[in-house]
């Protein structure tokens, strides 16, 4: 996946069509599996604690991948399923729908991930993505303050967070 | 036009591809963390190389179809393949429900 196209540091994001709720949640986990953040607008069922939530989620994202990997028809057989995959090695999914929801993954090449799950006719997401990294890199890693794996507080960050996604089509 | 890769079709307890299990826990998973209540589990999964489609059926029988990214007309195509299915291989006396079948 070609993460670093273009001349923009930050892509200017997508023109506002809606305002309403169409954003259910934003998952942000680092490379080791840890939750830096979790958004939730409009969430109706919730079935599990919010740590095991967490962990399926990431468990979720990590089998998807490996199964894409394997079952790419285009390149040749590779390693077995289950092996860890390094961030941009091989197939990566960017998005799976079902008939009540559509998750939009991107993994970084740090392999911060970030996963929002929004209605199921939301259109391709991923540069809108990729606006939410770069909103990441400079509200948090770019903050003196912030520990590297620890969680997210920065209101500043979930502010522009959640007016970006309200926006979202 | 569609390039369509390959198409799998396993029944309730799995029959075909390595994946059976794999893909049972996963479409679990995903009704588990639904926002809203009623999902019925993964439909379309995009990668970057190919689109996998996946329709479950009222018996639980699943149909995959890998095909380009972008493909349209699936649920035709599914629909099509429904019918074919029902047609060949159920309404086949020598069939056994739950049998790997060589169609």
């Amino acid at each position: 996946m070609q993460f670093f196209g273009g001349s923009e540091i930050s892509p200017s994001p997508p023109v506002a069509t809606a305002s309403g709720n169409n954003a259910h949640m934003l998952y942000i986990f680092n490379r080791n599996g840890i939750c830096l953040l979790y958004r939730e607008w409009n969430r109706t069922l919730k079935t599990l604690s919010p740590q095991q939530d967490y962990k399926l989620m990431f468990g979720l994202l990590f089998s998807l991948r490996s199964l894409t990997e394997k079952m790419d028809p285009t390149s040749a057989d590779k390693g077995n399923l289950g092996v860890p995959l390094l961030p941009g090695q091989g197939c990566s999914f960017h998005s799976f729908r079902t008939n009540t929801y559509k998750l939009s993954f991107m993994e970084s090449p740090s392999g911060v991930k970030i996963i929002l799950v929004t209605h199921p006719r939301t259109g391709d997401l991923r540069d809108s993505l990729k606006f939410i990294y770069n909103l990441y890199v400079e509200y948090v890693v770019k903050n003196p303050l912030y520990s590297p794996g620890s969680l997210i507080r920065c209101s500043l960050f979930n502010k522009s967070v959640d007016q970006y996604v309200r926006g979202l089509g | 036009m569609a390039a369509i890769y390959s198409l799998y079709v396993i029944n309730k307890s799995g029959g075909l591809i390595f994946t059976r299990y794999l893909w049972h826990s996963m479409h679990a998973i995903s009704q588990q963390l639904s926002p809203v209540s009623r999902c019925s589990g993964i439909e379309l999964l995009q990668a970057d190389t190919f689109d996998l489609h996946c329709f479950q059926y009222l018996t639980g029988t699943k149909f995959f179809v890998v095909c380009k990214p972008g493909s349209l007309h699936m649920e035709a195509l599914f629909k099509q393949i429904y019918e074919l299915y029902t047609d060949y291989v159920l309404k086949n006396p020598f069939y056994e429900m739950e049998m790997r079948r060589a169609i």
